[in-house]
């Protein structure tokens, strides 16, 4: 009975610790996919700087507003333009981007595919 | 026959890759932000400096008159630097200039005014960092110029002599 306790207090701890991750989950994909602007290579999740520490508590207060992911993008991409997103979107500047690896993929298969039957032939 | 297309296809499209990316090389990676974009202002509650109120920040700025918001921390060396053009500014008469104190203490923000002078018509306080996210700022020190409730120019970093006379230029 003192072991079955035990265990029940370790689980109710638990629970709360998996309960809080769930709350943050979304905003720690917001803000992964948010170039931190004053950083060199960082997103806003990784860095520290004071930009990125205002940024995180914008997108929290965002969040706590009922503002959805899309909302919040198209918010900041207003204020900072389309380079502060990680995930550029599809467009005639970017097309190159978006295609080349499809592009790769299908040229790398179709490479295979020949060898194989000309193999077989 | 048979061996030679798929070489000369594949010849020509790493070319191809090659081309595109070294022309990419050459392509400035420094990100420039475009700073003479006309925005709206974002409307915001914003903590008035060294007071429990709050107000709406266009609520102090009028249509039809010039502001000059301008972020400043006592902590931050730049701000120094830029505050004699400040105060020039605030000796003129078509604009007014709307202080946004940046995760300062409110003591040091105080001492600071003290030694160099107060340029500004109104102070805010921004403790977290989010009023000036909501603006588009960058840092601080940072500048926006206002005209109508609109942003009509940014300057990132300290003011000087350049855009203290593009600012006296616009103005007038």
């Amino acid at each position: 009975m003192k072991y079955f306790r035990h265990v029940l207090v370790i689980l109710f701890i638990l629970n709360f610790n998996f309960a809080n991750a769930q709350d943050n989950d979304l905003e720690s994909k917001i803000t992964k996919n948010l170039r931190c602007l004053i950083c060199q290579g960082q997103s806003v999740y990784d860095s520290d700087s004071d930009f990125a520490v205002s940024l995180k508590l914008l997108v929290s207060k965002k969040l706590e507003e009922g503002k959805n992911e899309k909302q919040i993008y198209d918010y900041l991409k207003d204020k900072y333009g389309e380079w502060i997103l990680y995930d550029p979107k599809f467009d005639k500047s970017t097309y190159f981007l978006w295609l080349l690896p499809i592009l790769l993929f299908i040229t790398g298969g179709a490479i295979i595919l020949r060898l194989f039957i000309i193999k077989k032939k | 026959m048979k061996i030679r297309i798929p070489f000369l296809f594949l010849t020509i499209f790493f070319l191809a890759i090659f081309l595109v990316f070294y022309k990419g090389l050459q392509n400035s990676n420094i990100y420039v932000p475009n700073n003479n974009i006309e925005k709206e202002l974002p409307n915001f509650k914003a903590q008035l400096f060294d007071k429990d109120s709050e107000i709406l920040l266009k609520d102090i700025l009028k249509k039809d008159k010039f502001y000059l918001i301008n972020i400043w921390a006592s902590w931050c060396v730049p701000c120094r630097e830029e505050h004699s053009f400040l105060i020039s500014l605030s000796n003129q008469k078509n604009i007014e200039i709307v202080g946004l104190s940046y995760k300062d203490n409110s003591k040091n923000a105080k001492n600071f005014l003290k030694e160099l002078g107060n340029p500004y018509q109104i102070i805010l306080s921004d403790k977290d960092g989010t009023n000036s996210i909501e603006l588009g700022a960058y840092g601080v020190p940072e500048s926006f110029l206002i005209y109508n409730q609109k942003i009509i120019k940014k300057i990132i970093g300290p003011l000087n002599n350049k855009s203290f006379i593009e600012i006296k230029k616009i103005i007038k």
